[in-house]
Protein backbone atom coordinates (compact mmCIF):
# COMPACT_ATOMS: atom_id res chain seq x y z
CA UNK A 1 0.00 0.00 0.00
CA UNK A 2 2.77 2.42 1.42
CA UNK A 3 4.59 1.71 -2.22
CA UNK A 4 1.65 2.08 -4.26
CA UNK A 5 1.19 4.99 -2.66
CA UNK A 6 4.62 6.34 -3.22
CA UNK A 7 4.76 4.99 -7.04
CA UNK A 8 1.64 7.31 -7.15
CA UNK A 9 2.92 10.32 -6.09
CA UNK A 10 6.18 9.91 -8.07
CA UNK A 11 4.46 9.44 -10.89
CA UNK A 12 2.38 12.90 -10.22
CA UNK A 13 5.94 14.67 -9.61
CA UNK A 14 7.35 13.20 -12.79
CA UNK A 15 3.91 14.36 -15.37
CA UNK A 16 4.37 17.97 -13.38
CA UNK A 17 7.63 18.32 -14.85
CA UNK A 18 6.77 17.22 -17.97
CA UNK A 19 6.56 20.76 -20.60
CA UNK A 20 3.80 19.13 -22.71
CA UNK A 21 1.33 19.26 -19.47
CA UNK A 22 1.75 22.84 -18.94
CA UNK A 23 1.14 23.35 -22.70
CA UNK A 24 -2.13 21.29 -22.85
CA UNK A 25 -3.32 22.82 -19.80
CA UNK A 26 -2.33 26.65 -20.85
CA UNK A 27 -4.14 25.81 -24.26
CA UNK A 28 -7.04 24.93 -22.57
CA UNK A 29 -7.24 28.07 -20.16
CA UNK A 30 -7.08 30.47 -23.71
CA UNK A 31 -9.97 28.05 -25.00
CA UNK A 32 -12.37 28.67 -22.15
CA UNK A 33 -11.31 31.90 -21.95
CA UNK A 34 -11.78 32.92 -25.66
CA UNK A 35 -15.32 31.29 -24.84
CA UNK A 36 -15.62 35.05 -23.39
CA UNK A 37 -15.26 36.33 -26.37
CA UNK A 38 -17.23 33.91 -28.52
CA UNK A 39 -19.84 35.30 -26.08
CA UNK A 40 -19.90 38.26 -26.60
CA UNK A 41 -20.53 38.37 -30.30
CA UNK A 42 -24.05 36.34 -29.92
CA UNK A 43 -26.20 38.22 -28.70
CA UNK A 44 -28.62 36.06 -26.69
CA UNK A 45 -27.24 32.89 -25.75
CA UNK A 46 -23.96 33.70 -25.01
CA UNK A 47 -23.89 31.94 -21.40
CA UNK A 48 -24.87 28.56 -22.47
CA UNK A 49 -21.60 29.08 -24.97
CA UNK A 50 -19.49 29.63 -22.30
CA UNK A 51 -20.36 27.12 -20.61
CA UNK A 52 -20.84 24.53 -23.67
CA UNK A 53 -17.23 25.30 -24.72
CA UNK A 54 -15.75 25.53 -20.98
CA UNK A 55 -16.77 22.04 -20.15
CA UNK A 56 -15.79 20.58 -23.84
CA UNK A 57 -12.45 21.96 -23.27
CA UNK A 58 -12.40 20.09 -20.04
CA UNK A 59 -13.74 16.86 -21.53
CA UNK A 60 -11.00 17.26 -24.26
CA UNK A 61 -8.18 18.41 -23.16
CA UNK A 62 -8.32 15.87 -20.24
CA UNK A 63 -8.75 12.94 -22.77
CA UNK A 64 -5.44 14.71 -24.89
CA UNK A 65 -3.89 14.78 -21.48
CA UNK A 66 -4.55 11.11 -20.18
CA UNK A 67 -3.66 9.71 -23.56
CA UNK A 68 -0.63 11.43 -24.26
CA UNK A 69 0.59 11.00 -20.71
CA UNK A 70 -1.20 7.82 -19.82
CA UNK A 71 0.64 6.27 -22.74
CA UNK A 72 3.83 6.86 -22.21
CA UNK A 73 4.32 6.19 -18.39
CA UNK A 74 4.49 2.63 -18.86
CA UNK A 75 5.62 2.34 -22.57
CA UNK A 76 8.14 5.09 -21.83
CA UNK A 77 9.86 2.67 -18.76
CA UNK A 78 9.49 -0.19 -20.80
CA UNK A 79 11.29 1.04 -23.55
CA UNK A 80 13.67 3.55 -21.70
CA UNK A 81 14.25 0.41 -19.51
CA UNK A 82 13.88 1.93 -16.75
CA UNK A 83 11.64 -0.81 -14.92
CA UNK A 84 14.97 -2.63 -14.32
CA UNK A 85 16.10 -1.15 -11.43
CA UNK A 86 12.30 -0.44 -9.79
CA UNK A 87 11.10 -3.93 -10.75
CA UNK A 88 13.89 -5.27 -8.79
CA UNK A 89 13.07 -3.53 -5.23
CA UNK A 90 11.03 -4.46 -3.50
CA UNK A 91 8.10 -3.42 -5.85
CA UNK A 92 5.57 -5.68 -7.42
CA UNK A 93 4.60 -5.48 -10.97
CA UNK A 94 0.63 -4.72 -10.23
CA UNK A 95 1.76 -2.01 -7.24
CA UNK A 96 3.80 -0.69 -10.13
CA UNK A 97 0.75 -0.47 -12.36
CA UNK A 98 -2.25 0.99 -10.02
CA UNK A 99 0.27 3.30 -8.47
CA UNK A 100 1.08 4.61 -12.05
CA UNK A 101 -2.49 4.54 -12.85
CA UNK A 102 -3.73 6.43 -9.58
CA UNK A 103 -0.52 8.80 -10.22
CA UNK A 104 -2.08 9.95 -13.26
CA UNK A 105 -5.79 10.32 -11.60
CA UNK A 106 -4.19 12.51 -9.22
CA UNK A 107 -2.53 14.77 -12.10
CA UNK A 108 -5.66 14.75 -14.23
CA UNK A 109 -7.80 16.15 -10.98
CA UNK A 110 -5.13 18.79 -10.27
CA UNK A 111 -5.54 19.62 -13.73
CA UNK A 112 -9.14 19.19 -14.49
CA UNK A 113 -9.23 21.64 -11.34
CA UNK A 114 -7.30 24.56 -12.77
CA UNK A 115 -9.91 24.24 -15.80
CA UNK A 116 -12.72 24.75 -13.67
CA UNK A 117 -11.66 27.69 -12.03
CA UNK A 118 -10.71 28.75 -15.39
CA UNK A 119 -13.98 28.56 -16.36
CA UNK A 120 -16.00 29.97 -13.00
CA UNK A 121 -13.63 32.77 -13.77
CA UNK A 122 -15.03 33.47 -16.76
CA UNK A 123 -18.03 33.68 -15.65
CA UNK A 124 -17.04 35.58 -12.87
CA UNK A 125 -16.47 38.27 -15.14
CA UNK A 126 -19.06 37.71 -16.91
CA UNK A 127 -20.78 38.59 -13.70
CA UNK A 128 -23.07 35.43 -13.77
CA UNK A 129 -23.86 33.29 -11.22
CA UNK A 130 -21.92 30.21 -10.76
CA UNK A 131 -23.98 27.29 -11.39
CA UNK A 132 -22.72 24.89 -9.15
CA UNK A 133 -24.28 21.94 -11.40
CA UNK A 134 -21.38 22.62 -13.88
CA UNK A 135 -19.30 20.86 -10.96
CA UNK A 136 -21.64 17.95 -11.65
CA UNK A 137 -21.19 17.36 -15.29
CA UNK A 138 -17.44 18.13 -14.58
CA UNK A 139 -17.11 15.45 -11.99
CA UNK A 140 -18.32 13.13 -14.51
CA UNK A 141 -16.18 14.51 -16.72
CA UNK A 142 -13.61 13.60 -14.61
CA UNK A 143 -15.05 9.68 -13.68
CA UNK A 144 -14.99 9.58 -17.73
CA UNK A 145 -11.23 10.22 -17.81
CA UNK A 146 -10.51 8.02 -15.22
CA UNK A 147 -11.99 5.01 -17.36
CA UNK A 148 -10.03 6.45 -20.36
CA UNK A 149 -6.27 6.26 -18.17
CA UNK A 150 -6.87 3.03 -17.75
CA UNK A 151 -7.28 1.95 -21.00
CA UNK A 152 -4.63 3.80 -21.81
CA UNK A 153 -2.51 1.70 -19.32
CA UNK A 154 -4.19 -1.66 -20.62
CA UNK A 155 -3.14 -1.22 -24.14
CA UNK A 156 0.72 0.36 -22.68
CA UNK A 157 1.12 -2.87 -21.08
CA UNK A 158 1.46 -4.75 -24.15
CA UNK A 159 2.28 -2.55 -27.02
CA UNK A 160 4.16 -0.05 -28.30
CA UNK A 161 3.48 4.14 -27.27
CA UNK A 162 2.29 5.22 -30.47
CA UNK A 163 0.02 2.16 -31.25
CA UNK A 164 -1.33 2.54 -27.67
CA UNK A 165 -2.00 6.05 -28.30
CA UNK A 166 -3.90 5.42 -31.75
CA UNK A 167 -5.76 2.46 -29.88
CA UNK A 168 -7.22 3.91 -26.42
CA UNK A 169 -7.88 7.50 -29.11
CA UNK A 170 -9.95 4.82 -31.09
CA UNK A 171 -11.75 3.66 -27.85
CA UNK A 172 -12.59 7.30 -26.94
CA UNK A 173 -14.33 7.39 -29.68
CA UNK A 174 -15.91 4.08 -30.28
CA UNK A 175 -16.94 4.70 -26.65
CA UNK A 176 -19.08 7.51 -27.58
CA UNK A 177 -20.90 5.09 -30.72
CA UNK A 178 -21.00 1.86 -28.24
CA UNK A 179 -24.63 2.88 -27.67
CA UNK A 180 -25.49 3.01 -31.24
CA UNK A 181 -24.16 -1.01 -31.68
CA UNK A 182 -26.61 -2.20 -29.31
CA UNK A 183 -29.12 -1.46 -32.01
CA UNK A 184 -27.15 -1.83 -34.72
CA UNK A 185 -28.67 -5.15 -35.53
CA UNK A 186 -32.29 -3.28 -36.55
CA UNK A 187 -30.18 -2.10 -39.68
CA UNK A 188 -27.69 -5.14 -40.64
CA UNK A 189 -29.10 -8.19 -39.32
CA UNK A 190 -26.90 -10.84 -41.19
CA UNK A 191 -24.41 -13.59 -40.25
CA UNK A 192 -22.18 -12.53 -37.53
CA UNK A 193 -22.79 -8.57 -37.45
CA UNK A 194 -25.41 -8.61 -34.60
CA UNK A 195 -23.15 -10.89 -32.59
CA UNK A 196 -20.33 -9.13 -33.07
CA UNK A 197 -21.64 -5.28 -32.76
CA UNK A 198 -23.54 -6.67 -29.58
CA UNK A 199 -20.27 -8.56 -28.23
CA UNK A 200 -18.57 -4.94 -28.81
CA UNK A 201 -21.48 -2.72 -27.04
CA UNK A 202 -20.45 -4.67 -24.11
CA UNK A 203 -16.97 -4.81 -24.04
CA UNK A 204 -16.64 -0.96 -25.09
CA UNK A 205 -16.87 1.51 -22.71
CA UNK A 206 -19.79 3.28 -22.87
CA UNK A 207 -18.77 7.39 -22.32
CA UNK A 208 -22.35 8.70 -23.03
CA UNK A 209 -23.08 7.55 -19.45
CA UNK A 210 -21.10 10.77 -18.60
CA UNK A 211 -22.32 12.67 -20.61
CA UNK A 212 -24.85 15.03 -18.85
CA UNK A 213 -22.66 18.69 -20.33
CA UNK A 214 -26.17 19.18 -22.42
CA UNK A 215 -28.58 18.67 -19.64
CA UNK A 216 -26.34 20.83 -17.27
CA UNK A 217 -26.08 23.82 -19.87
CA UNK A 218 -29.87 24.22 -21.00
CA UNK A 219 -30.38 23.90 -17.01
CA UNK A 220 -32.19 20.29 -16.83
CA UNK A 221 -32.10 18.62 -13.57
CA UNK A 222 -29.76 15.47 -12.91
CA UNK A 223 -31.05 12.49 -10.77
CA UNK A 224 -28.64 11.65 -8.33
CA UNK A 225 -28.98 8.37 -9.22
CA UNK A 226 -27.94 8.98 -12.65
CA UNK A 227 -24.39 10.26 -11.41
CA UNK A 228 -24.56 7.57 -8.85
CA UNK A 229 -25.02 4.70 -11.46
CA UNK A 230 -22.65 6.10 -13.30
CA UNK A 231 -19.64 5.99 -10.76
CA UNK A 232 -20.60 2.80 -9.79
CA UNK A 233 -19.70 1.89 -14.00
CA UNK A 234 -16.72 3.26 -13.88
CA UNK A 235 -15.63 2.16 -11.05
CA UNK A 236 -16.40 -1.47 -11.91
CA UNK A 237 -14.80 -0.66 -15.94
CA UNK A 238 -11.64 0.48 -13.61
CA UNK A 239 -11.20 -2.34 -11.58
CA UNK A 240 -11.57 -4.92 -15.06
CA UNK A 241 -9.51 -2.98 -16.69
CA UNK A 242 -6.68 -2.68 -14.01
CA UNK A 243 -7.05 -6.48 -13.46
CA UNK A 244 -6.51 -7.23 -17.00
CA UNK A 245 -3.76 -4.96 -17.42
CA UNK A 246 -1.90 -6.61 -14.30
CA UNK A 247 -2.67 -10.28 -16.19
CA UNK A 248 -0.86 -9.22 -19.23
CA UNK A 249 1.65 -7.39 -17.46
CA UNK A 250 2.73 -10.02 -15.02
CA UNK A 251 3.19 -11.84 -17.97
CA UNK A 252 5.76 -9.77 -19.87
CA UNK A 253 9.13 -10.54 -20.68
CA UNK A 254 10.72 -7.08 -20.17
CA UNK A 255 13.40 -8.10 -22.74
CA UNK B 1 24.05 -22.62 2.17
CA UNK B 2 23.39 -22.13 -1.80
CA UNK B 3 22.13 -18.15 -2.25
CA UNK B 4 21.71 -19.05 -5.78
CA UNK B 5 21.08 -22.10 -7.44
CA UNK B 6 20.06 -22.32 -11.25
CA UNK B 7 18.43 -26.12 -12.09
CA UNK B 8 18.15 -26.51 -16.11
CA UNK B 9 17.31 -23.11 -16.68
CA UNK B 10 16.44 -22.41 -20.30
CA UNK B 11 15.39 -19.54 -21.81
CA UNK B 12 13.70 -19.29 -25.60
CA UNK B 13 13.69 -15.98 -27.05
CA UNK B 14 10.84 -15.06 -30.24
CA UNK B 15 12.12 -13.13 -32.89
CA UNK B 16 9.67 -11.60 -35.53
CA UNK B 17 5.81 -11.10 -35.78
CA UNK B 18 4.74 -12.69 -38.83
CA UNK B 19 7.19 -15.47 -39.60
CA UNK B 20 7.61 -16.99 -35.98
CA UNK B 21 11.15 -18.08 -34.78
CA UNK B 22 12.78 -18.73 -31.82
CA UNK B 23 16.20 -18.78 -30.48
CA UNK B 24 17.82 -20.48 -27.38
CA UNK B 25 19.88 -17.67 -25.33
CA UNK B 26 20.46 -20.26 -22.49
CA UNK B 27 20.32 -23.98 -22.30
CA UNK B 28 19.83 -25.77 -19.31
CA UNK B 29 21.96 -23.82 -17.00
CA UNK B 30 22.93 -25.63 -14.05
CA UNK B 31 24.56 -23.02 -11.41
CA UNK B 32 25.28 -22.70 -7.67
CA UNK B 33 26.68 -19.61 -6.10
CA UNK B 34 27.70 -20.31 -2.33
CA UNK B 35 27.68 -17.72 0.24
CA UNK B 36 30.46 -15.51 0.59
CA UNK B 37 31.67 -16.22 -2.79
CA UNK B 38 32.62 -13.86 -5.38
CA UNK B 39 31.32 -15.95 -8.33
CA UNK B 40 31.91 -14.82 -11.82
CA UNK B 41 30.21 -15.66 -15.16
CA UNK B 42 32.05 -14.79 -18.23
CA UNK B 43 31.56 -15.46 -21.90
CA UNK B 44 31.39 -14.48 -25.07
CA UNK B 45 29.51 -11.26 -26.77
CA UNK B 46 25.59 -12.88 -26.65
CA UNK B 47 26.92 -16.19 -24.31
CA UNK B 48 24.00 -15.53 -22.30
CA UNK B 49 25.22 -13.83 -18.85
CA UNK B 50 22.75 -10.91 -19.22
CA UNK B 51 19.79 -13.65 -19.73
CA UNK B 52 21.10 -15.35 -16.78
CA UNK B 53 20.48 -12.30 -14.58
CA UNK B 54 17.63 -11.32 -16.73
CA UNK B 55 16.00 -14.09 -15.35
CA UNK B 56 17.49 -14.49 -11.61
CA UNK B 57 16.02 -10.78 -11.60
CA UNK B 58 12.58 -11.65 -12.79
CA UNK B 59 12.63 -9.91 -15.59
CA UNK B 60 12.07 -12.02 -17.94
CA UNK B 61 11.06 -15.91 -17.04
CA UNK B 62 12.13 -18.87 -18.13
CA UNK B 63 10.96 -21.42 -20.91
CA UNK B 64 11.99 -24.43 -18.22
CA UNK B 65 13.91 -24.88 -15.48
CA UNK B 66 13.89 -22.96 -12.22
CA UNK B 67 16.10 -20.82 -9.91
CA UNK B 68 16.00 -20.17 -6.53
CA UNK B 69 17.70 -16.87 -4.49
CA UNK B 70 18.77 -17.65 -0.78
CA UNK B 71 16.78 -20.56 -1.06
CA UNK B 72 13.57 -18.85 -1.96
CA UNK B 73 11.68 -18.90 -5.26
CA UNK B 74 13.05 -15.79 -7.62
CA UNK B 75 9.08 -14.20 -7.74
CA UNK B 76 9.33 -13.81 -3.87
CA UNK B 77 8.45 -10.64 -2.40
CA UNK B 78 11.12 -11.41 0.28
CA UNK B 79 13.86 -11.93 -2.28
CA UNK B 80 13.97 -7.83 -3.64
CA UNK B 81 14.51 -6.40 -0.38
CA UNK B 82 17.44 -8.55 0.16
CA UNK B 83 19.61 -8.16 -3.17
CA UNK B 84 20.83 -5.61 -4.83
CA UNK B 85 20.78 -5.66 -8.69
CA UNK B 86 23.15 -3.21 -11.32
CA UNK B 87 21.78 -3.65 -15.09
CA UNK B 88 23.86 -3.69 -17.76
CA UNK B 89 23.18 -0.71 -19.17
CA UNK B 90 21.94 1.15 -15.93
CA UNK B 91 19.18 3.22 -17.33
CA UNK B 92 17.73 5.58 -14.66
CA UNK B 93 15.41 8.22 -14.43
CA UNK B 94 17.67 10.79 -16.14
CA UNK B 95 15.19 13.72 -15.07
CA UNK B 96 16.71 12.80 -11.32
CA UNK B 97 19.89 14.18 -9.31
CA UNK B 98 22.20 11.54 -8.43
CA UNK B 99 21.43 12.30 -4.93
CA UNK B 100 17.71 12.03 -5.54
CA UNK B 101 18.11 9.01 -7.32
CA UNK B 102 19.20 7.24 -4.49
CA UNK B 103 16.97 8.72 -2.14
CA UNK B 104 14.44 7.51 -4.33
CA UNK B 105 15.44 4.13 -4.40
CA UNK B 106 15.66 4.19 -0.65
CA UNK B 107 11.85 5.04 -0.91
CA UNK B 108 11.08 2.10 -2.82
CA UNK B 109 13.39 -0.13 0.30
CA UNK B 110 10.85 1.59 2.97
CA UNK B 111 13.82 3.33 4.74
CA UNK B 112 13.22 6.11 6.75
CA UNK B 113 14.46 9.26 5.95
CA UNK B 114 17.03 9.47 8.39
CA UNK B 115 18.58 5.89 7.32
CA UNK B 116 18.00 6.99 3.63
CA UNK B 117 20.52 10.18 4.08
CA UNK B 118 22.66 8.59 5.87
CA UNK B 119 23.35 5.78 3.50
CA UNK B 120 23.16 7.68 0.64
CA UNK B 121 25.98 10.10 1.68
CA UNK B 122 27.82 7.51 2.82
CA UNK B 123 27.39 5.28 -0.90
CA UNK B 124 28.04 8.72 -2.53
CA UNK B 125 31.43 9.16 -0.92
CA UNK B 126 32.34 5.35 -1.50
CA UNK B 127 31.82 6.09 -5.30
CA UNK B 128 33.27 9.40 -5.74
CA UNK B 129 30.00 11.46 -6.44
CA UNK B 130 29.35 13.34 -3.75
CA UNK B 131 30.51 16.25 -6.01
CA UNK B 132 28.45 15.21 -8.91
CA UNK B 133 25.33 14.21 -6.18
CA UNK B 134 23.49 17.55 -7.72
CA UNK B 135 23.53 17.12 -11.05
CA UNK B 136 21.08 15.49 -12.84
CA UNK B 137 21.55 12.19 -14.38
CA UNK B 138 21.32 13.11 -18.14
CA UNK B 139 24.64 15.45 -17.84
CA UNK B 140 26.16 12.34 -16.19
CA UNK B 141 29.13 10.46 -18.55
CA UNK B 142 28.72 7.11 -18.94
CA UNK B 143 31.68 6.29 -16.33
CA UNK B 144 29.23 8.86 -13.74
CA UNK B 145 26.05 7.16 -14.20
CA UNK B 146 28.29 3.71 -13.84
CA UNK B 147 28.68 4.56 -10.31
CA UNK B 148 25.75 6.13 -9.31
CA UNK B 149 24.53 2.28 -10.85
CA UNK B 150 26.65 0.65 -8.33
CA UNK B 151 25.79 3.31 -5.50
CA UNK B 152 21.74 2.42 -5.89
CA UNK B 153 22.59 -1.41 -6.07
CA UNK B 154 23.70 -1.23 -2.07
CA UNK B 155 21.41 0.90 -0.74
CA UNK B 156 19.75 -1.78 1.10
CA UNK B 157 22.94 -3.04 2.19
CA UNK B 158 22.43 -6.54 0.92
CA UNK B 159 23.00 -9.82 1.19
CA UNK B 160 23.74 -10.78 -2.51
CA UNK B 161 24.85 -8.52 -5.50
CA UNK B 162 24.52 -8.74 -8.64
CA UNK B 163 26.39 -6.78 -11.22
CA UNK B 164 26.42 -7.02 -14.74
CA UNK B 165 29.65 -6.19 -16.41
CA UNK B 166 30.06 -3.45 -13.08
CA UNK B 167 33.56 -2.20 -14.66
CA UNK B 168 32.31 -1.33 -17.97
CA UNK B 169 32.56 2.52 -18.39
CA UNK B 170 35.03 2.94 -15.97
CA UNK B 171 38.38 4.33 -16.30
CA UNK B 172 41.19 2.81 -14.26
CA UNK B 173 41.02 4.05 -11.31
CA UNK B 174 37.45 3.66 -11.31
CA UNK B 175 38.39 -0.35 -12.14
CA UNK B 176 40.86 -0.39 -9.43
CA UNK B 177 38.09 1.30 -7.14
CA UNK B 178 35.49 -1.01 -8.04
CA UNK B 179 38.00 -3.93 -7.49
CA UNK B 180 38.13 -2.66 -3.84
CA UNK B 181 34.26 -2.24 -3.29
CA UNK B 182 33.72 -6.02 -4.46
CA UNK B 183 36.53 -7.61 -2.54
CA UNK B 184 35.22 -4.85 0.73
CA UNK B 185 31.80 -6.28 0.08
CA UNK B 186 33.19 -9.59 0.16
CA UNK B 187 34.70 -9.16 3.49
CA UNK B 188 31.73 -7.77 4.50
CA UNK B 189 29.75 -11.35 4.08
CA UNK B 190 28.02 -10.20 1.31
CA UNK B 191 28.23 -12.82 -1.71
CA UNK B 192 28.65 -10.83 -5.11
CA UNK B 193 27.77 -12.65 -8.55
CA UNK B 194 29.17 -10.76 -11.65
CA UNK B 195 29.31 -10.98 -15.15
CA UNK B 196 31.95 -9.39 -17.39
CA UNK B 197 34.21 -9.65 -19.74
CA UNK B 198 36.99 -8.04 -18.37
CA UNK B 199 39.19 -11.82 -17.57
CA UNK B 200 42.20 -10.29 -15.52
CA UNK B 201 39.46 -8.50 -12.90
CA UNK B 202 38.10 -11.86 -12.98
CA UNK B 203 40.86 -13.82 -12.34
CA UNK B 204 41.85 -11.05 -9.55
CA UNK B 205 38.69 -11.13 -7.92
CA UNK B 206 36.69 -14.47 -7.93
CA UNK B 207 36.83 -17.06 -5.66
CA UNK B 208 34.88 -19.42 -8.76
CA UNK B 209 34.05 -18.67 -12.18
CA UNK B 210 31.50 -20.05 -14.64
CA UNK B 211 31.95 -19.54 -18.52
CA UNK B 212 29.83 -19.63 -20.74
CA UNK B 213 29.31 -19.79 -24.31
CA UNK B 214 25.91 -19.57 -26.81
CA UNK B 215 23.86 -20.30 -24.28
CA UNK B 216 25.72 -23.43 -22.70
CA UNK B 217 27.80 -24.07 -19.59
CA UNK B 218 31.06 -24.88 -20.46
CA UNK B 219 32.94 -25.36 -17.06
CA UNK B 220 32.52 -24.04 -13.67
CA UNK B 221 34.50 -24.29 -10.78
CA UNK B 222 37.05 -23.04 -8.83
CA UNK B 223 39.48 -20.90 -10.29
CA UNK B 224 42.90 -23.07 -9.05
CA UNK B 225 41.03 -26.03 -10.66
CA UNK B 226 39.94 -24.65 -13.94
CA UNK B 227 43.19 -23.29 -14.76
CA UNK B 228 45.16 -26.24 -15.19
CA UNK B 229 48.46 -26.04 -12.78
CA UNK B 230 50.61 -28.30 -14.42
CA UNK B 231 50.71 -26.79 -17.32
CA UNK B 232 53.70 -24.28 -16.64
CA UNK B 233 55.14 -23.29 -19.72
CA UNK B 234 58.15 -20.72 -19.98
CA UNK B 235 59.61 -17.32 -21.34
CA UNK B 236 62.67 -17.08 -22.02
CA UNK B 237 64.83 -13.93 -22.76
CA UNK B 238 67.61 -14.39 -25.11
CA UNK B 239 70.40 -11.80 -27.05
CA UNK B 240 73.31 -12.48 -28.97
CA UNK B 241 71.29 -15.71 -30.59
CA UNK B 242 73.13 -17.02 -33.92
CA UNK B 243 71.52 -18.07 -36.59
CA UNK B 244 71.80 -21.63 -35.96
CA UNK B 245 70.37 -21.25 -32.59
CA UNK B 246 67.01 -19.69 -33.93
CA UNK B 247 66.62 -22.58 -35.87
CA UNK B 248 66.68 -25.03 -32.78
CA UNK B 249 64.46 -22.80 -30.67
CA UNK B 250 61.99 -22.38 -33.41
CA UNK B 251 61.64 -26.34 -33.56
CA UNK B 252 61.05 -26.91 -29.68
CA UNK B 253 59.58 -23.86 -28.70
CA UNK B 254 56.11 -22.89 -29.34
CA UNK B 255 56.42 -19.18 -29.68
CA UNK B 256 59.75 -17.23 -31.22
CA UNK B 257 59.61 -13.29 -31.14
CA UNK B 258 62.83 -11.09 -32.30
CA UNK B 259 62.89 -7.90 -30.53
CA UNK B 260 65.78 -5.86 -31.59
CA UNK B 261 68.72 -7.94 -30.59
CA UNK B 262 67.03 -9.82 -27.62
CA UNK B 263 65.02 -13.13 -28.87
CA UNK B 264 61.59 -13.84 -27.08
CA UNK B 265 61.27 -17.50 -26.46
CA UNK B 266 58.06 -19.37 -25.11
CA UNK B 267 58.36 -23.14 -23.85
CA UNK B 268 55.40 -25.16 -23.82
CA UNK B 269 57.58 -26.73 -20.76
CA UNK B 270 60.48 -25.81 -18.25
CA UNK B 271 62.17 -28.88 -19.37
CA UNK B 272 62.21 -27.91 -23.05
CA UNK B 273 64.07 -25.05 -22.23
CA UNK B 274 66.35 -27.57 -20.69
CA UNK B 275 67.05 -29.45 -23.43
CA UNK B 276 68.14 -26.59 -25.17
CA UNK B 277 70.35 -24.96 -22.60
CA UNK B 278 73.80 -26.54 -23.50
CA UNK B 279 72.94 -25.56 -27.09
CA UNK B 280 72.67 -21.43 -25.89
CA UNK B 281 75.55 -21.61 -23.95
CA UNK B 282 77.88 -23.52 -26.93
CA UNK B 283 76.23 -20.55 -29.25
CA UNK B 284 77.62 -17.86 -27.49
CA UNK B 285 74.09 -16.67 -26.28
CA UNK B 286 73.31 -14.92 -22.91
CA UNK B 287 70.06 -15.67 -20.68
CA UNK B 288 68.55 -12.21 -20.03
CA UNK B 289 65.75 -13.89 -18.26
CA UNK B 290 63.44 -17.14 -17.21
CA UNK B 291 60.12 -16.46 -16.40
CA UNK B 292 57.09 -19.01 -15.42
CA UNK B 293 54.14 -18.12 -17.03
CA UNK B 294 50.93 -19.47 -15.24
CA UNK B 295 48.22 -20.06 -17.23
CA UNK B 296 46.01 -17.31 -17.74
CA UNK B 297 42.56 -17.28 -17.17
CA UNK B 298 41.93 -15.17 -20.39
CA UNK B 299 44.33 -18.08 -22.96
CA UNK B 300 42.13 -20.81 -21.37
CA UNK B 301 38.91 -18.98 -22.28
CA UNK B 302 40.09 -18.16 -25.53
CA UNK B 303 41.08 -22.05 -25.50
CA UNK B 304 37.47 -23.46 -24.12
CA UNK B 305 35.21 -21.24 -26.10
CA UNK B 306 37.27 -22.10 -29.30
CA UNK B 307 37.01 -25.70 -29.08
CA UNK B 308 33.54 -25.47 -27.90
CA UNK B 309 32.93 -23.81 -31.61
CA UNK B 310 34.38 -26.60 -33.27
CA UNK B 311 32.84 -29.28 -31.69
N1 LIG C 1 15.57 -8.88 -25.84
C1 LIG C 1 16.00 -9.88 -26.59
N2 LIG C 1 15.25 -10.34 -27.61
C2 LIG C 1 15.67 -11.34 -28.37
N3 LIG C 1 16.84 -11.97 -28.20
C3 LIG C 1 17.64 -11.57 -27.23
C4 LIG C 1 17.27 -10.49 -26.37
N4 LIG C 1 18.26 -10.31 -25.47
C5 LIG C 1 19.20 -11.19 -25.77
N5 LIG C 1 18.85 -11.96 -26.82
C6 LIG C 1 19.63 -13.05 -27.42
O1 LIG C 1 20.02 -13.92 -26.39
C7 LIG C 1 21.36 -14.31 -26.53
C8 LIG C 1 22.11 -14.02 -25.25
O2 LIG C 1 22.16 -12.63 -25.03
P1 LIG C 1 22.73 -11.98 -23.72
O3 LIG C 1 22.35 -10.55 -23.72
O4 LIG C 1 22.31 -12.80 -22.55
O5 LIG C 1 24.29 -12.13 -23.94
P2 LIG C 1 25.51 -11.65 -23.03
O6 LIG C 1 26.24 -12.86 -22.65
O7 LIG C 1 25.03 -10.78 -21.95
O8 LIG C 1 26.36 -10.82 -24.08
P3 LIG C 1 27.24 -9.50 -23.89
O9 LIG C 1 28.54 -9.96 -23.43
O10 LIG C 1 27.31 -8.94 -25.26
O11 LIG C 1 26.54 -8.61 -22.93
C9 LIG C 1 21.89 -13.58 -27.74
O12 LIG C 1 21.91 -14.49 -28.82
C10 LIG C 1 20.89 -12.51 -28.02
O13 LIG C 1 20.73 -12.33 -29.40
MG1 LIG D 1 25.39 -8.87 -21.41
Amino acid sequence: MRTTAYVALNTYRETVRDKVLYNLLLFALLMISSSYVLGKISVYQEIKIIKDLGLASISIFGMVIAIFIGIGLVSKEIDKRTLYSVLTKPVSRTQFLVGKYLGLCLTLFVNVCVMTLGLYLVLLVMAEPLDPMLLVAIFLIYMKLTVLVAVAILFSTFTTSILAGLFTGFIYVAGYFSADLKNFHTIVDSGIVPILTKGLYYLLPNFRNFDVKSAVVAGLPIEATQVGWAVLYAILYIVLLLVASTWIFQRRNLK
Amino acid sequence: MLVVETVGLTKDYDYGHIKRSRRRALDHLDLSVEQGEIFGLIGPNGAGKTTTLKLLMGLVFPTSGSATILGLPVDDPEVKSQIGYLPEQPYFYDYLTGRELLHHFGELFGLSKPVRKQRAEALLEKVGMSEAADEPLRKYSKGMTQRIGIAQTLMNEPKLVFLDEPMSGLDPVGRREMTSLVRELQRSGVTVFFCSHILPDVEALCDRVAILNQGKLIESGRLSEILDVSIRSVSVVLEDVGESLERACTECAIDVHRVGARLEVSFAEGADFDRLLPAVIEGGARVVSVTPVKQRLEEHFVREVERAGES
